[in-house]
């Protein structure tokens, strides 16, 4: 946990949006079938970044944090990401 | 003979097509051509860019997107604008999805697996540049060598854009027939390429690069980069309803 004044500490999930196929996560299911998970109805298979960065106050975290989001981190035609504070 | 166009390819750590691209330019076309590095911030007044195939970044996070964020993209874009010529070829059409110089995304191949192998393309509209040595309906053979090329966008943005007729090639079977046993990457609605609303940008998964010489057992792929180097305006604009033949 950053305790410097203005470190700030997010985890971003990202997934791809529900309407999209996701190859990945039908083959891990496929494969969970396979082994005995009957169960198992979904899995989607994400990524998750951890995001350490300074900033003047959270609000400006915040802001920083969505537009990486939306430029890098997530292509929002195929992906919605969340974001988790893992610091204050 | 003609003017010589100038070419300049844009080589991105990891891009492996872009000597080919560059011998078919220079040696097979005549023209003139130069590498472009990705840090650079000039295209050095090249009238067509392309962005090669390859594995840019090692296609960390998402194939093409950390190119489509190199100090040269933005030149890219600035020369797009201006109704330049851009041509992206497999990796280089993830990069001009990736920074939103056209429509849709990638996702991973319907079946997992990196593919490697010819495939059947249909030519959707012969009115661009890069189409015009072909007619309406000509059926291509082409090589494709990707994991990520399985295209998708919403319907209704896949709606506009087959209604605007940016989708200038379809995968199909050898009849020219679309068929989901010959789309292989599992793409929406079969598409392999698609053009800008000005159709002077184009990308396409397929390799023209790669089979543009009848003496390497195919020559399908030179009109393509033929057409990227001929003379007049590049920009186009929607499908005219009578253009073909």
């Amino acid at each position: 946990m950053t305790r410097n004044g203005n470190g700030y500490v997010v985890r971003v999930l990202v997934y791809p949006r529900a309407e999209v196929l996701d190859p990945q996560g039908r083959a891990i299911e496929d494969a969970l079938g396979r082994i005995g998970f009957d169960g198992v109805e979904r899995i989607r298979a994400g990524k998750t970044f951890e995001v350490s960065l300074n900033a003047a106050s959270r609000a400006e975290a915040s802001e920083a944090i969505e537009r990486m989001c939306r430029q890098l981190l997530a292509n929002p035609i195929v992906e919605d990401y969340s974001v988790e504070w893992l610091s204050r | 003979m003609a003017l010589k166009v100038k070419c300049g390819i844009v080589v991105f750590p990891g891009s492996n097509c872009d000597h080919d691209v560059y011998y078919v330019l220079k040696r097979v076309l005549g023209q003139e051509a130069v590498f472009l590095w990705h840090q650079e911030t000039s295209l050095q007044e090249c009238e067509l860019v392309v962005l090669p195939g390859g594995f840019s970044y090692g296609d960390y996070l998402r194939a093409g997107s950390m190119a489509a964020h190199s100090p040269i993209m933005a030149a890219v874009r600035r020369h797009a604008e201006a109704g330049g010529r851009v041509l992206g070829i497999c990796n280089g059409f993830q990069m001009l999805l990736e920074a939103g110089l056209l429509p849709g995304a990638m996702r991973r191949n319907r079946n997992l697996r990196f593919l490697s192998v010819d495939v059947h393309l249909r030519v959707e509209r012969n009115d661009l540049v890069y189409s015009s040595g072909y007619r309406r309906g000509d059926v291509l053979c082409m090589p494709i060598a990707h994991a990520e090329g399985n295209y998708v966008d919403s319907d209704e943005a896949l709606d506009e854009l087959e209604r605007a007729g940016q989708v200038v090639f379809r995968y199909v079977d050898a009849d020219g027939s679309v068929a989901a046993a010959a789309n292989l990457n599992g793409s929406k609605r079969s598409i392999a390429g698609v053009c800008n609303g000005d159709g002077n940008v184009l990308g396409l998964m397929p390799h023209p690069e790669r089979c543009a010489e009848d003496l390497l057992g195919n020559g399908d792929g030179l009109a393509l980069l033929a057409g990227a180097v001929q003379a007049g305006g590049a920009r186009v604009g929607r499908l005219a309803a009578a253009a073909g033949g």
